[in-house]
């Protein structure tokens, strides 16, 4: 069994930034494991210029950030970086158990970061099972990663950021985009991708639901509905439009699975996304071996998720080698930025959601920590 | 309402115009940016620091019209894609309004197109007068579109008539 | 059917490779995995529930959700959304929960 200072499970923006990070910091043992066959993560179909600070990475394009991290690692030899490496479980004695080329291997890091991303989540209505009924990140891996038409008439669900971003990226490759439908009654993504596919002439419906999709193969059709202020449908308003693409952009949910595994003690908070590690502000679990970052962490985006990979970093490597000033200094930098980063409206229900996870409110109902961690 | 629409409502659109003089006076940027949201690069693309140091980077931006020449670097380095400049006296009869443009394939100069208003709706017809698709823009394309002068604050868009 | 032309990204789609899919011979870029290469040929639906026979096609396309499980050179339970595709590979749609015997 091989040992090493730091397992990093995720090579997305937090784990990329975890690594870089951890070495930038001293750390020479480092593994970093990546279930798909490539790194970035997210990033790699995210065409669009990021927001954030100019000190980062705004207005770079999510897929130029990715190239940016994977050319930073090739300089980092001390970096494990693998690919096509499945973490398969964490075990009680803090062994990390992984599959990679046909093989299983275990690994005992002193410390793991998970950074393990999200998955995103479904939407209940009749027919959701069709093919051609996808998430919005599905649309974006085949348009975006492959270059492949998901479809020619789509119906995107969820005005939130996600929702209008692939809307804006459908409309790139050509494809139409008959309307962004949203439950609540505000458009809940930013006004500038808002602007940006409205004066492409796309509808916005706010308080329009899927009542149904239709098709006996695929789907062919959705059956859209108003809904009144009280979320309740306004009887004769469906209208059937002919489709041949549903995108749900409707949330995501954070992959904790390694961190049940893990112990760690969780909570669930709406505003993270769902069931989360409780954590400190370092990012270190109830499991003092383990750390999460990332939309792992709870949803957010690509450039908190890239500072918390930093944050984690910087906190495990304080642990490795105690009493190191300018570690400690890093760390209250990366926190500032996280900071600013969240200060404003738009940060709030995030803001909200830290303030709830480290409070632990809702340990009442942790439904998974195991009793041998206590 | 622009929360519920995604289009900005005329109160709102008022508020980041120049005055009347100013824009008579030549080209100027307008920002269209009206969320706080974390992002500062348009502060740090301006080469004559007409817009006001950010305080908290999810402060919304303030140009001083006056310092501002309608230059356009701050067009392609907005994330949002909310800026724009607006040339009120391009010529006796037309305006011109730059538009940054991310689709495929990019308009020919000379070409005329359906000008779209915020709700991209066409307002009437417009003359490429340029396509700006420099490296430095990063596939961010600007399009010079030439318009009625009363349509200077209206158009913000366009489709090729083929489409 | 593929992107031909995106104003941000460009595709660089190497020599065309052939599998075969229910016995039909599809064709293929190198990279691409077998459900969006698939996708491209006009083929969304993968397997069928197991308890309805229900029509299903990938939902997440990043190895998630387990809606687009094939049986792949005769190994079924493969995640055709990540896997990539190969030259003669030999893909086919699954039965029920896929036949391990002679496989373990």
């Amino acid at each position: 069994m091989e040992k090493c200072e730091l397992a990093i499970v995720g090579g997305g923006p937090a784990g990329l930034a975890a690594a870089l990070k951890a070495r930038e910091l001293g750390l020479k043992e480092i593994y970093l494991l990546e279930r798909d066959n490539f790194l970035g993560g997210q990033l790699v179909k995210q065409t669009h210029q990021f927001f954030g600070s100019h000190k980062q990475f705004a207005g770079i394009r999510g897929i130029d950030i990715a190239e940016i991290f994977k050319d930073k690692l090739e300089d980092q030899p001390e970096i494990q970086a693998l690919k096509g490496a499945v973490a398969q479980g964490y075990y009680e004695d803090d062994v990390l158990g992984y599959s990679y080329r046909g093989k299983f291997f275990k690994l005992k890091p002193e410390k793991t970061i998970l950074a393990t991303g999200a998955s995103e989540k479904m939407l209940s209505f009749p027919n959701n099972d069709l093919p051609g009924i996808y998430g919005a990140g599905a649309v974006q891996t085949l348009m975006n990663q492959y270059g492949i038409i998901p479809g020619e008439k789509i119906l995107m669900i969820g005005a939130g950021n996600i929702g209008l971003i692939v809307a804006y990226q459908l409309l790139q490759a050509g494809i139409e985009v008959e309307a962004v439908i949203e439950a609540t009654g505000i458009i809940g993504g930013y006004a500038v991708h808002a602007s940006k596919i409205r004066r492409a002439g796309i509808p916005i419906l706010t308080y329009h639901t899927i009542k149904e999709a239709r098709g006996d193969e695929e789907v062919e059709s959705a059956v859209i509905q108003k809904l009144n202020e009280n979320w309740q449908p306004v009887p004769g308003t469906e209208q059937e439009m002919e489709i041949d693409t549903i995108c749900l952009a409707v949330g995501l949910t954070p992959k904790v699975d390694l961190a049940i595994q893990a112990g760690c003690q969780m909570a669930y908070v709406a505003e993270l996304g769902g069931d989360v590690p409780v954590r400190d502000e370092n990012l270190q679990t109830s499991n003092s071996r383990v750390y999460i970052a990332g939309d792992s962490a709870g949803i957010e985006e690509a450039t908190a998720a890239i500072l918390e990979g930093e944050l984690a970093a910087a906190s495990a490597a304080g642990e490795i080698f105690p009493g190191n000033s300018a570690i400690a200094q890093e760390r209250r930098e990366i926190k500032e930025k996280l900071a600013d980063l969240r200060r404003g409206p738009v940060g709030e229900h995030i803001r909200r959601g830290l303030a709830r996870v480290r409070r632990n409110q809702n340990a009442g109902r942790d439904r998974y920590t195991r009793s041998w961690k206590n | 309402m622009l929360e519920e629409t995604g289009i900005p409502e005329a109160g709102k659109i008022e508020e980041k115009l120049p005055s009347r003089e100013r824009l008579e006076q030549g080209p100027v940027a307008v920002f269209e940016c009206f969320t706080e949201i974390p992002c500062d690069p348009c502060y740090y693309s301006c080469p004559l620091e007409a817009i006001a140091e950010f305080q908290d980077i999810n402060d919304l931006p303030e140009l001083d019209f006056e310092k501002c020449t309608g230059c356009g670097q701050c067009i392609t380095n907005c994330p949002g894609l909310a800026i724009f400049v607006l040339d009120y006296n391009y010529s006796e009869e037309e305006g011109v309004v730059r538009i940054p443009y991310e689709y495929s394939p990019l308009p020919e100069e000379g070409e005329i197109v359906l000008a779209l208003d915020r709700g991209g709706e066409v307002a009437g017809e417009a003359r490429v007068e340029r396509v700006q698709y420099a490296e430095k823009q990063d596939r961010t394309a600007v399009i010079w579109l030439a318009v009625p002068k009363e349509q200077v604050l209206i158009v913000r868009n366009f489709k090729r008539m083929e489409d | 059917m593929r992107i031909k032309d995106h104003p941000i990204l460009d595709f660089k789609r190497g020599e065309k490779i052939t599998f075969s899919y229910n016995g039909k011979s599809i064709s293929a870029y190198p990279g691409e995995t077998i459900a969006s290469a698939l996708h491209a040929a006009g083929i969304r639906k993968l397997t069928s529930s197991q308890k309805h026979q229900r029509p299903r096609g990938f939902f997440c396309a990043i190895g998630n959700c387990s809606s687009c499980l094939m049986v792949v050179d005769g190994e079924p339970n493969v995640k055709t959304c990540v896997v990539e595709v190969e030259e003669g590979m030999v893909v086919e749609e699954q039965q029920g929960k896929g036949d391990l015997s002679g496989k373990v």
